[in-house]
């Protein structure tokens, strides 16, 4: 049990906050959930950059971690998730959401086929109390394992090659979404060929008295590959640009939400691919094929907007000057010189016949201006090159 | 033969940009170009094994980020890469370092004056405010201020009424700016001279002045802009080498149906009752188009390419007149390892940056001095960069790739035309300074490329090797670029159009000329415009 005056610190520092202060020389922390992480460390464009140029590092020891173990973790997995889990075979890797009854999206994450009856959920939010709700009857043992496991993003084009001069043989054919166990020193180190980038990247996991050690081994193999580590605020951008969602800015978590019609569902998250609805049984499968057959209220979509003034929390109209939808997430991005959006879309906006207009309120000299500019909805990524995917990964 | 709606002559950065837009406008257009390799001076060689060049220009810093996108040049594999900073190297064994975080600039600057400490927020105020006035005109065809034509006049109206926008202070600021020096101007607000040497450098880069010579204020602030771009990436390194914004244009172009072809010289520019018909190549191959563009600077086009009977004698005698003061040379250099600089210390990210090793004012009017009496600069203004800082793709791991331009290298010595003992005497003179400050860094060098002006204009086409397709001084500039009643990037016969960096808004890898050319093109064609306009920066 935690000690009664755990109040004392407020804030944990992660495994690797003694390497991670020294190079944050701005200085500038952010809280998140029990710890504290960097928001920058020295430019934003430059640790930006490093993810897109080079290999960029990210602490992300925060993330919520919970283990599920059993002879029943793969049949529990399965009946959780809206995805068909099955098709996660061991050493691999699946992005996922999870609905309550109502089909409205609780949280999103990647599950961890880790070996034979292990799996690992990393998550935004504590799931133990929906998780345990859910296993009655299955012969699984939920823990989380959060403060155990010490996390590493390890993201760019030369993130392959620095891997692999630690001494992590194979790395190169780890395809995406695959999971390798490596021995680092003595200890287990889980590297996944995942991350929040949309490019070449990995994940690794370890146990927190080998972070140091892993760190330092990074830092000092990756130099001449131009390793740097990189802050939130820098991975907000790749991830913006990568296409991928955030719990709480992107969709309100179904958990924490108030007002009716504030949550939003896979399908109107532009997610219906995580969705398979010829499975038995999953929470929330009724409400979802009663949207199905009913239509959705929302609509998400990528933006690329005229102009260069990030449409940040911008309301959209169609040409009837009817609102039409909300701004999720915005930024002008640095590698497609493009304005780009996420954005939820609701009636009256008409599919076919609508346009849409971004109402953008933007300062300049510390005067408000407004401009309304249009936009179109893209598909792809903003952000998608073409070794993100190719295997064996590329070497410099 | 085969026909074209239009044929660009030369696959420089700005031919590419000027047919990708004539392809996107559905037009059928073929760009012929002499070397075996496309890009001009926008180019990634591989000369050493393993060590890719950006062997001429080196940063993309002026890219316009309108075309970038328009063109979806990300998707062709153009990655901007931002770098950070600058620094110069000074006798006494300091060094003047250029922080792109404000504070820690004018902490910087604190080291040798407190009072330009402060006035660097005034100097960075003004410089902005000419930039905000410049910026958009990049975009713009100018005005013939003597037209009554309604397009002119209008444009007329649009630029003076910008110009009054700036407020009374700023009007009389701006005609002062364009005529002054870069050393004048930077002394109305510096005391410290390793500040105002610092600041000027971006004042001669490219250019046969000196920083005490008016006109150049406007150089640096050329180059400024660049610098000031607003968004994040704008400007820094292109991965792979300068060669990357080619092959991303190229992308672009070819994506739209228009053809490239290389080791294609056109050695004539058919005219046939004052119009353009088509182009003749060297091994005597004619392609036909009504119209004809051509990406090669004034001189080269209108003095090699055309007939002279096909054109006017003040025309002739315009182009005769044209300066182009060749005055830079170039040292690409393959390293076994990274050189240190002591004077730097350890860690210094000022290793990333551009780096200089003159440190006054005089000492850079020095160097200029050199280039009045015919011989490369002794003690010259190098702008240094090790992209393999930055970009991990152009040598290999743990190796790296260093740039060196060098301002100043005449086109011809007072001795002559340059030979190979003078261009190994002109790279050893670059080698020595940058030894002075960096002691193992001639034992690291594994292969270097030099490069004089001479070297520039044989391979790549600029007359002289001047950088900018001619000098960007005031009489060459706006409505006089390349030269009076031309500057509309038409030429003196109907279907013949300029789109290199002869015209408007002159060099740099901006790909606006090659832009704004096709413009003008599809206005002449009736064909809707589909150019992008500078974005509204305010």
């Amino acid at each position: 049990m935690l000690r009664q005056d755990h109040y004392k610190t407020s804030v944990y520092k992660t495994p690797f906050h003694e390497r991670t202060s020294e190079l944050n020389i701005l200085n500038e922390w952010s809280r998140w959930k029990d710890y504290t992480v960097p928001t920058n460390y020295f430019r934003t464009d430059l640790e930006y950059f490093a993810v897109r140029n080079t290999t960029g590092v990210i602490d992300y020891t925060p993330m919520v971690k919970q283990k599920i173990t059993g002879p029943d973790a793969a049949e529990f997995v399965n009946r959780f998730f809206t995805r068909d889990m099955n098709k996660i075979g061991i050493g691999r890797v699946g992005y996922v959401v999870w609905c309550d009854e109502e089909g409205q999206v609780i949280d999103d994450g990647t599950v961890f086929h880790i070996r034979e009856n292990e799996y690992w959920l990393l998550c935004v939010e504590r799931q133990l109390d929906n998780l345990e709700n859910s296993a009655i009857g299955f012969d699984v043992k939920i823990e989380e394992i959060t403060d155990d496991i010490a996390c590493l993003g390890i993201q760019g084009p030369t993130s392959c090659s620095i891997l692999k001069a630690i001494g992590f043989e194979g790395i190169e054919f780890l395809k995406p979404f695959d999971i390798k166990h490596y021995d680092f020193r003595g200890r287990e180190i889980i590297i996944s060929r995942t991350g929040f980038s949309g490019d070449l990247g990995y994940e690794a996991c370890m146990a927190n008295d080998v972070a140091l050690d892993f760190w330092d081994a990074l830092f000092e193999k990756g130099e001449i590959y131009g390793i740097k580590p990189f802050g939130l605020d820098a991975l907000d951008l790749v991830r913006i640009e990568a296409g991928l969602l955030v719990p709480g800015q992107d969709f309100m978590v179904a958990e924490d939400a108030i007002r009716p019609g504030s949550t939003r569902s896979p399908f109107e998250l532009g997610l219906s691919w995580l969705v398979d609805l010829s499975k038995p049984v999953f929470n929330g499968r009724e409400a979802l094929i009663e949207e199905k057959r009913k239509g959705s209220r929302y609509t998400f979509v990528k933006l690329n907007i005229k102009g260069n003034k990030p449409a940040h929390g911008s309301y959209l109209y169609n040409q009837a000057n009817k609102k039409i939808g909300t701004v999720t997430s915005a930024m002008f991005s640095p590698s497609a010189k493009a304005n780009i959006a996420y954005a939820s879309l609701h009636d009256p906006w008409n599919k076919d016949k609508d346009k849409i207009i971004a109402e953008i309120y933007y300062q300049k000299d510390l005067e408000w201006n407004r401009v309304m500019e249009e936009a179109t909805i893209v598909t792809k990524p903003f952000f998608d090159p073409e070794r993100r995917r190719t295997t064996p990964a590329e070497l410099y | 033969m085969k026909n074209y709606d239009a044929i660009v002559i030369g696959a420089g950065h700005n031919g590419l940009t000027n047919a990708a837009y004539l392809a996107k406008s559905g037009l059928k257009v073929l760009v012929l170009e002499k070397n075996d390799y496309i890009g001009g001076a926008a180019v990634s060689r591989e000369l050493h094994d393993g060590w890719v060049y950006s062997n001429c220009s080196y940063v993309c810093s002026l890219l316009r980020p309108e075309i970038y996108r328009d063109l979806n040049l990300q998707k062709h594999g153009l990655q901007v890469i931002a770098y950070g900073g600058s620094v110069t190297f000074m006798e006494d064994g300091n060094i003047f370092g250029g922080y792109s975080d404000h504070d820690l600039q004018r902490r910087e600057i604190g080291r040798f004056s407190k009072k330009d400490a402060d006035a660097y927020v005034r100097f960075g105020r003004d410089v902005s405010k000419q930039c905000r006035f410049i910026k958009p005109l990049l975009l713009r065809t100018p005005p013939d201020p003597t037209s009554f034509r309604p397009k002119d006049l209008n444009e007329l109206v649009w630029l003076f009424k910008r110009l009054y926008g700036l407020g009374e202070q700023t009007i009389y600021e701006t005609i002062r700016f364009y005529t002054m020096s870069a050393a004048e101007y930077l002394e109305e607000y510096f005391e410290s001279d390793i500040v105002k040497a610092a600041l000027s450098g971006s004042g001669i880069i490219g250019t046969a002045l000196g920083p005490y010579s008016p006109g150049t204020a406007y150089v640096l602030l050329h180059h400024y802009m660049g610098e000031v771009d607003g968004s994040i990436g704008s400007w820094g390194f292109a991965r792979g080498g300068m060669g990357s914004v080619s092959k991303a244009l190229a992308g672009a172009l070819q994506e739209y149906d228009g053809e490239i072809l290389t080791e294609a010289e056109v050695t004539q520019i058919q005219v046939k009752n004052g119009k353009a018909t088509g182009v003749v190549l060297a091994n005597g191959d004619e392609y036909h188009a009504k119209n004809v563009v051509s990406n090669l600077d004034a001189r080269r086009t209108y003095q090699d390419l055309f007939n002279p009977e096909d054109l006017n004698e003040k025309l002739l005698k315009q182009v005769d007149n044209y300066k182009f003061n060749g005055s830079s040379g170039k040292l690409n250099i393959a390293l076994d390892g990274l050189p240190d600089f002591p004077a730097m210390g350890k860690d210094n990210p000022l290793i990333y940056a551009d780096m200089h090793f003159i440190d006054s004012l005089e000492r850079i009017e020095r160097a200029y001095d050199d280039w009045k009496n015919g011989r490369w600069s002794q003690d010259p203004y190098c702008d240094t960069l090790i992209p393999t800082m930055t970009d991990p793709t152009m040598a290999p791991p743990g190796k790296h790739y260093m740039s060196v331009f060098v301002q100043y290298a005449p086109p011809k010595l007072a001795t002559g035309e340059w030979t190979d003992k003078d261009r190994e005497g002109f790279g050893k003179t670059v080698i020595d300074q940058i030894g002075q400050y960096s002691p193992n860094f001639k034992d690291l060098i594994v292969h270097a490329e030099i490069r004089t002006p001479q070297d520039i204009e044989n391979e790549v086409g600029l007359t002289e090797g001047n950088i900018f397709q001619g000098e960007l001084t005031m009489d060459q500039m706006f409505f006089n670029r390349p030269f009076p009643g031309y500057a509309q990037f038409r030429g003196p016969v109907k279907g013949f159009y300029m789109c290199g960096s002869s015209t408007h808004p002159g060099g740099g890898v901006m790909a606006a000329p090659g832009a704004n050319a096709a413009r003008e093109m599809l206005y002449d064609l009736k064909r809707k415009n589909i150019v992008p306009e500078a974005e509204n920066d305010d």
